[in-house]
């Protein structure tokens, strides 16, 4: 049988594998469904799209500058998790462990600033949720990404802090215990990894529906 | 704002108490007092312990499965009583409006409606396949155990603001499929649609954990040797529903969440103003909810392919066809939502081809008819509850499955939508489909889960009831629907409906004595446990994995995990002789040890809906808080499993093989005797 945790663990040691392997596989699962709820959401945007009721329009209150940062920002963000699951797998060390995974949660951190004043600037504008059906529209997509991103933040802080607790290192570690502990630290970084780089696959499908398309149509 | 804005919100004294009619009054007094009496009980009894320890905590998928069911039994309990007050109400209000303020009867309708789909049917299915699937596979437990406890309770809260809403406040009337614009803040201001909207949310987020949970523990926990098309029929349609949930349960969140937004953030998804769309929301509630009637329906389908075969004595037939089918019948489902509103405006080729596609669905389902028919064929019938329901499904699931086919019709349906003839046909596939399937499940997998048989004179008592009331209550609304009456209909004027009207109300009749024959048939089993016990474990000379250990079985379900060689692998490991063997070792085993994440969950999820519902923000907020705290403490537990030793192991199973050895194994003529103590003769016929 055939088995792809991601992980470095197969040759390591066989039962730690076949432990992580039902909870990835369960985890790809999960943001399966989550893409189904993002599919809605766009698919609903795309019904309302130029619904203004006499309201600003994409050409009004979109930016391209901000959202490109946006944009920047999180796909750094990704790069630098990247760069922690790479330092993870060849164990480079605590330290810089905890220095990725800190650059992708500034970067996560810098997104969600620049959305939040993008959205305080459309409101300014007269762009509010109960504006207009797009504009409904609109701040549900944008704003369940948002929140995924912030939720996504909150579990970069908490696997920091286990990484401290627990150590994410499988070599230096004596007990059996330990060790157990340490391979649920990186499992856990792996789903997040994979929860993080799912929001960059919507965030992209966003920027180009929502303001590309906004700013050219 | 004031303090009391702050603290209670919309919360007051009059808008709380339920005054508005006596026998809303007389009903939130049953919920307190019902309530109140469970306390005391458990108070007087000591159990507030074992009841936190042993139950609500547990992560066994058995325990769990056993109190989703025990959920669905108590929420099925309600939505019949107000389904009796409802045909009550229709036989007496020709002319007159009857008992019911039309207020009240559209909760009515509304509540009976969300709680047999969400609260009744859903717990229940869920629960049998939590109890059953796992032993089928030969699995020690789900994949995830803690999410499974998260899911219930998440179910549970959602039942539970059904339950408050009763006491405090009103619920909604705007139906099971809360349409808007009816729902939006514009024409109900009042808390009743955002009970709707969180019960709703709650469970549909149970329900796509579940169908994640299940998926991925018949992807991956299979026994050695159970490839998917060795695994028993019931799995597979647990697959399917699973699959199901996980693409299904999404639209429906989405549509309560836009719907919610609209009414707490004036959005206009759904507004007639300011661009809202009321298709939108009809498009992604039907997304959802024909996807739904098939996650109701496959596990029964599942129940019945197992009985027919065991109560048979024969392999099921054309096994693959039925697995083929269920598949199609699953993808299929995600085609025709368009036939929920054939009449609301598209052209009549688009009408047209989902019209043509809803047929299709008569296809494979025909298949699986004609497999279990072909079951039973020269099979060594016994005419035991479970295939009494099964066979009773048969007769009165075709009769259903033909007025769906004349419903797909377009050009019928433009006549005869929106009359009480869809509500014959829905009730006349859930009943004697799903409820027939869940109450054959639990009289089939009863005894493997406590050790004791039901009495078979009530479960005949049970069926007997359930059937003519159906006939009685149903039938007669398929004439009614032609005749024009429109479905939830408080009062009417027309002379020709009152005959059926009062043959229906006649067999809602029928239909409480079956809800209470339900409780009697559990409560004399109980009673007689000692003369039908089945320590040995196999009472239907069963085929499948479940029946191969002891009755209740151990925690970790199997002393050792055992090795798949084909279909029906305990039925050839009885007839080779190879069933009941010593193994030559044992090895420790490793079991998840209890936790209060589940319950606390559901606590924080009250809270939010609760909070949400009547505008106290502290309190939607704080179980906010207490949801996300406590899974962040809990992925801080060290210990979550806990070992149990191989010798420990040893001992429990060879205890059990000693007491077999002293069982006098019952040929199938004794399967209901005291006799039968759950050794079966191994003769295969
Ligand atoms: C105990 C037997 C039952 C009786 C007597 C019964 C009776 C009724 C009645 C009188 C209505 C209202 C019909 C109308 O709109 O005029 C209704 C609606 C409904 N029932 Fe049942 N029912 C029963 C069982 C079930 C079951 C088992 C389910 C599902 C699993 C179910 C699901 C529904 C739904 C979804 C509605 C539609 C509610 C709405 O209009 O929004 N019922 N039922
Ligand atoms: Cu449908």
């Amino acid at each position: 049988m055939s088995r792809h945790p991601g992980l470095n663990l197969a040759h390591a040691d066989e039962k730690a594998h076949a432990e992580a392997e039902p909870l990835l596989f369960g985890f790809w699962v999960f943001l399966m469904s989550d893409l189904v709820l993002f599919a809605l959401l766009f698919a609903t945007y795309a019904t309302m799209m130029g619904v203004t009721a006499g309201g600003p329009g994409p050409k009004q209150l979109f930016e391209l500058g901000p959202a490109a940062i946006e944009t920047a920002a999180l796909l750094c963000s990704s790069l630098a998790y990247g760069m922690a699951t790479l330092v993870m797998k060849y164990e480079r060390g605590r330290v810089w462990l905890l220095f990725w995974l800190g650059a992708a949660l500034l970067l996560g951190l810098v997104f969600l600033c620049f959305e939040i004043d993008d959205f305080v600037g459309m409101f300014a504008k007269g762009g509010g949720i109960g504006r207009s059906g797009q504009l409904s529209a609109f701040f549900a997509l944008v704003g369940t990404h948002g929140l995924h991103v912030t939720f996504g933040c909150l579990w970069i802080v908490v696997m920091m802090i286990q990484v401290l607790v627990f150590g994410a290192e499988r070599r230096d570690n004596k007990t059996e215990r330990e060790r157990l502990l340490a391979d649920r630290v990186q499992t856990r970084i792996l789903r997040l990894g994979l929860f993080w780089h799912f929001l960059d696959i919507v965030w992209i499908g966003i920027f180009s529906v929502v303001y590309l398309q906004g700013l050219t149509a | 704002m004031t303090l009391n804005d702050w603290l209670f919100g919309r919360l007051t004294v009059q808008a709380a108490l339920p005054f508005y009619s006596a026998i809303a009054t007389a009903a939130a007094s049953i919920v307190v007092v019902g309530a109140l009496a469970v306390v005391v009980l458990l108070t007087k009894f000591r159990l507030w312990r074992p009841l936190w320890s042993e139950w609500l905590t547990s992560l066994d998928h058995k325990r769990i499965g056993i109190m989703y069911v025990v959920l669905a039994l108590v929420m099925l309990s309600r939505a019949v009583v107000e389904a009796v007050m409802m045909r009550a109400q229709q036989a007496v209000s020709y002319d007159s409006p009857g008992y019911l303020p039309a207020d009240h009867f559209a909760q009515l309708f509304t509540t009976h409606g969300t709680i047999m789909i969400f609260f009744m049917a859903m717990p229940f299915l869920t629960g049998i396949i939590n109890y059953a699937m796992p032993l089928q596979i030969g699995a020690r437990d789900v994949s995830f155990p803690l999410l499974n406890s998260v899911s219930l309770g998440l179910t549970a809260a959602g039942a539970a603001l059904m339950m408050i809403s009763l006491c405090i406040g009103r619920f909604s009337t705007g139906g099971w499929s809360g349409y808007p614009p009816f729902t939006e803040l514009a024409f109900s201001p009042d808390v009743g649609p955002d009970y709707w909207i969180w019960a709703v949310t709650l469970s549909s987020i149970g329900s796509t954990l579940t169908g994640i949970n299940f998926a991925v523990t018949i992807y991956k926990e299979r026994a050695p040797g159970m490839h998917l098309f060795r695994m028993p029929l019931f799995c597979w349609t647990a697959l399917c529903t699973s699959i199901l949930m996980i693409f299904a349960m999404p639209p429906l969140t989405v549509a309560t969440a836009l719907l919610a937004l609209d009414r707490y953030a004036g959005a206009h998804f759904f507004t007639n103003g300011g661009g809202g769309d009321v298709m939108n929301y009809i498009n992604l509630f039907w997304l959802f909810g024909h996807p739904e009637v098939y996650i109701l329906i496959l596990p029964a389908f599942g129940v019945y392919s197992e009985v027919f075969s065991t109560f048979s004595a024969k392999a099921l037939y054309g096994y693959r066809s039925l697995v083929y089918a269920t598949m199609a019948i699953a993808v299929l489902s995600f085609t025709v939502w368009l036939h929920h509103f054939f009449t609301m405006g598209q052209g009549a080729n688009v009408n047209a081809v989902f019209g043509i596609a809803t047929m299709l669905i008569g296809i494979p389902t025909g298949v699986k008819i004609y497999d279990w028919l072909l079951t039973m064929f020269r099979g060594r019938i016994r005419f035991a509850v479970p295939l009494l329901f099964a066979l009773g499904f048969i007769l009165m699931f075709a009769i259903g499955g033909m007025t769906g086919i004349i419903l797909a019709n377009p050009g019928i349906d433009y006549q005869v939508h929106n009359t009480v003839f869809l509500v014959a046909h829905f009730h006349n596939v859930l009943i004697p489909g799903l409820l027939f399937g869940m109450l054959a499940a639990v009289q089939y997998w009863f005894p493997k889960a406590f050790g004791f048989r039901l009495n078979e004179k009530w479960g005949r008592t049970v069926f007997v009831l359930w059937t003519a009331g159906f006939l009685f209550a149903f039938m007669p609304l398929y004439a009614l629907g032609l005749l024009g009456l429109p479905r939830r209909t408080v009062e009417y004027f027309q002379g020709a409906y009152r005959p059926w009207t009062l043959i229906a109300a006649f067999g809602a009749l029928l239909l409480l004595l079956g809800l209470f024959a339900v409780g009697a048939w559990l409560f004399v089993s109980v009673r007689q446990r000692d003369d039908n016990r089945v320590p040995a474990g196999d009472p239907w000379n069963g085929r499948t994995l479940e029946w191969s250990m002891s009755a209740p079985p151990p925690e970790y379900n199997f002393a050792v995990r055992p090795r798949v060689t084909g279909r029906d692998q305990f039925m050839r490991d009885k007839l080779g002789g190879m069933a009941y063997l010593r193994p030559d070792e044992y090895e420790d085993i490793e079991i998840p040890l209890g936790s209060a994440v589940g319950p606390l969950l559901g606590i924080a999820g009250i809270l939010c809906g609760f909070g949400l519902t009547w505008h106290i923000w502290w309190m939607a907020a704080g179980g906010l808080l207490l949801s996300i705290g406590t899974v962040i403490a809990r992925s801080f537990v060290r210990e979550t499993t806990r070992i149990v030793p191989a010798g420990e192991v040893r001992l429990q199973h060879e205890a059990w093989l000693g007491r077999l050895a002293m069982e006098r194994p019952a040929s199938r003529d004794q399967e209901i005797a005291p006799s039968n103590r759950g050794l079966a003769l191994a003769d295969g016929s």
